[in-house]
């Protein structure tokens, strides 16, 4: 497949700080490669902005392979692009076309306030993680294999929920800036593994009761999130999320304690 | 705070709110067109009358029925008070909408949805409900030949009527009711009233396409054995059947 080149025009959010209000800025990005990601793509845009003497735009990205979830971009109304099951950094510019126009936002929600131009704060994710995402028993040593038994089933689904990278694409995604997906999927972990059982009743208390403290929405079970998210989370997360919340409030004798 | 005020001022406690009184509400669609299947029956409204007689003064139904009328109105708070928290959770809107691209329309709109349907309730208790309660609607008098089992209707002028009476006199079985069909018949010549409740029986079938599995996942039910079941029940029985079964009464009577 032979490189080609491109000329696009991109609307970029462009902020300041988190205090001043933002706006769009339109610039011609010309002469770039479809062999591209969309990250490089910027790269090469700020490296001319850079030369102008212009303030580059600022946006997150750490190891551009897919599984670190630092990325972020809402690109013409998906979180990560248009491609499904990708991070932005995975994205390339054959997925667009020569002379298109390609909106950039931020994620947008209460609890990802911007912090400049397209990277905004996703701390929230680490505060609802530090409320009860962990399992607080000593480990000592590495224990031997198959010591503690667990049926493929489960052990699998557990990975598929461990799988999320935390990028905030689902809130991104979806129309009430839930964050359930995540949630569910750093619930879901624990509560399906032997080792996350002590604390399985207190931990979905405490990582939903942050969950609503940073301000979060509610699931209306769109399913965007589930469409939008880069490494595939399911819906079905969230419904153990319900069943785990509802059970420890209602049926079991764990309270969260502060 | 106790943990069940705690578990129900959380969003998730909130959407437990919401999916059981859709539940709940879902279930007494079925009862209602069951019953009102009755409008079908070529009989002058004799069974029909004797029905909303039934439904109107039994203890229990009366109970169920006052459930009913908190259902809808805590249903509809409690979106209201969930759409203005998911608002708030996104202050500063995006530029671009993805539209269909990650959900169904009828996922997004719920709101709109529910809103046309409660205009609807508004309406439809107005126009049959309110009447009814308040003898806005004309008397008739149901005559059985028991020999011959043939059985007459005649319209009752409001001064000889008193109160829904059963009784039997010289082999002939009185009946005397509220005429409720008769004011079926007398709102379905309404055009624009037909059309605009054929309208919410669309909405209510895109209401509850969504609505009925969501209220499952709400609950935290989503064992792989029975949501299939889930699934073609909230399609095909709250989807399907339902809203045409209900849309069929008004365009029956329009074009009877």
């Amino acid at each position: 497949m032979s490189e080609t080149t491109m000329n696009l025009t991109l609307k970029i959010w462009r902020q300041k700080n988190q205090n001043e209000k933002g706006r769009f800025v339109t610039i011609e990005a010309k002469g770039i490669s479809t062999d591209m990601s969309f990250l490089e793509m910027l790269d090469v845009v700020n490296e001319d902005l850079t030369r102008k003497g212009e303030d580059p735009i600022y946006f997150d990205h750490d190891c551009r392979e897919g599984i670190c979830g630092m990325c972020s971009l809402y690109i013409n109304g998906q979180p990560h692009g248009p491609k499904h099951g990708t991070t932005t950094c995975q994205l390339h510019m054959r997925s667009f076309h020569d002379g298109q126009t390609i909106v950039i936002e931020p994620w947008r929600a209460a609890a990802f306030p911007v912090l400049k131009d397209l990277a905004v704060d996703r701390t929230a994710f680490d505060r609802i993680q530090q409320a009860g995402g962990y399992v607080s028993v000593n480990t000592g040593g590495v224990p031997d294999a198959n010591c503690l038994p667990i049926p493929k089933v489960k052990a699998d689904e557990a990975f598929e929920s461990a799988t999320c990278i935390g990028c905030g694409a689902c809130v991104a995604a979806c129309k009430n800036a839930s964050a359930m997906l995540f949630v569910s999927a750093k619930i879901s972990q624990y509560a399906l593994l032997p080792q996350g059982q002590a604390e399985r009743w207190s931990r979905a208390q405490a990582m939903v009761e942050q969950m609503d403290a940073e301000g979060f929405g509610a699931c209306t079970v769109t399913k965007a999130c589930e469409a939008e998210c880069p490494v595939g989370i399911k819906l079905t997360n969230i419904a153990r999320m319900n069943r785990d919340y509802f059970n420890a409030k209602f049926f079991k004798e764990e309270t969260v304690h502060h | 705070m106790s943990s069940f005020k705690e578990a129900f001022s959380s969003t998730l406690g909130k959407k437990l709110v919401m999916s059981l009184t859709g539940l709940f509400l879902c279930t007494f669609l079925i009862v209602h067109l069951i019953g009102n299947l009755q409008l079908f029956k070529n009989d002058e409204g004799f069974a029909f009358n004797q029905y909303a007689y039934f439904m109107t003064h039994f203890g229990p139904i009366k109970i169920v029925s006052y459930l009913l009328y908190a259902s809808i109105i805590i249903h509809a708070l409690y979106a209201l008070i969930l759409t203005l928290h998911n608002k708030k959770a996104r202050p500063i809107p995006y530029d671009q909408k993805p539209g269909n691209k990650n959900a169904a329309w009828n996922s997004r709109n719920m709101g709109i949805l529910g809103t046309v349907l409660l205009v609807f309730i508004a309406t439809h208790m107005a126009n049959f409900w309110w009447k009814f309660h308040n003898d806005q609607v004309p008397y008739i008098q149901y005559e059985t030949n028991i020999e011959t089992g043939q059985i007459s209707a005649i319209e009752m002028p409001a001064e000889e009527f008193t109160d829904y009476k059963e009784f039997s006199q010289d082999g002939v079985e009185y009946v005397q009711a509220r005429d409720l069909y008769k004011q079926v018949e007398f709102a379905f010549e309404n055009p624009i009233l037909v059309a605009f409740y054929v309208l919410a029986m669309v909405a209510l079938s895109f209401h509850l396409i969504h609505g009925f599995k969501s209220a499952f996942q709400s609950l935290g039910f989503d064992n792989k054995k029975w949501i299939p079941l889930v699934k073609f029940l909230g399609i095909y029985v709250f989807g399907v059947i339902i809203p045409i079964g209900f849309a069929a009464m008004p365009l029956y009577f329009f074009f009877k």
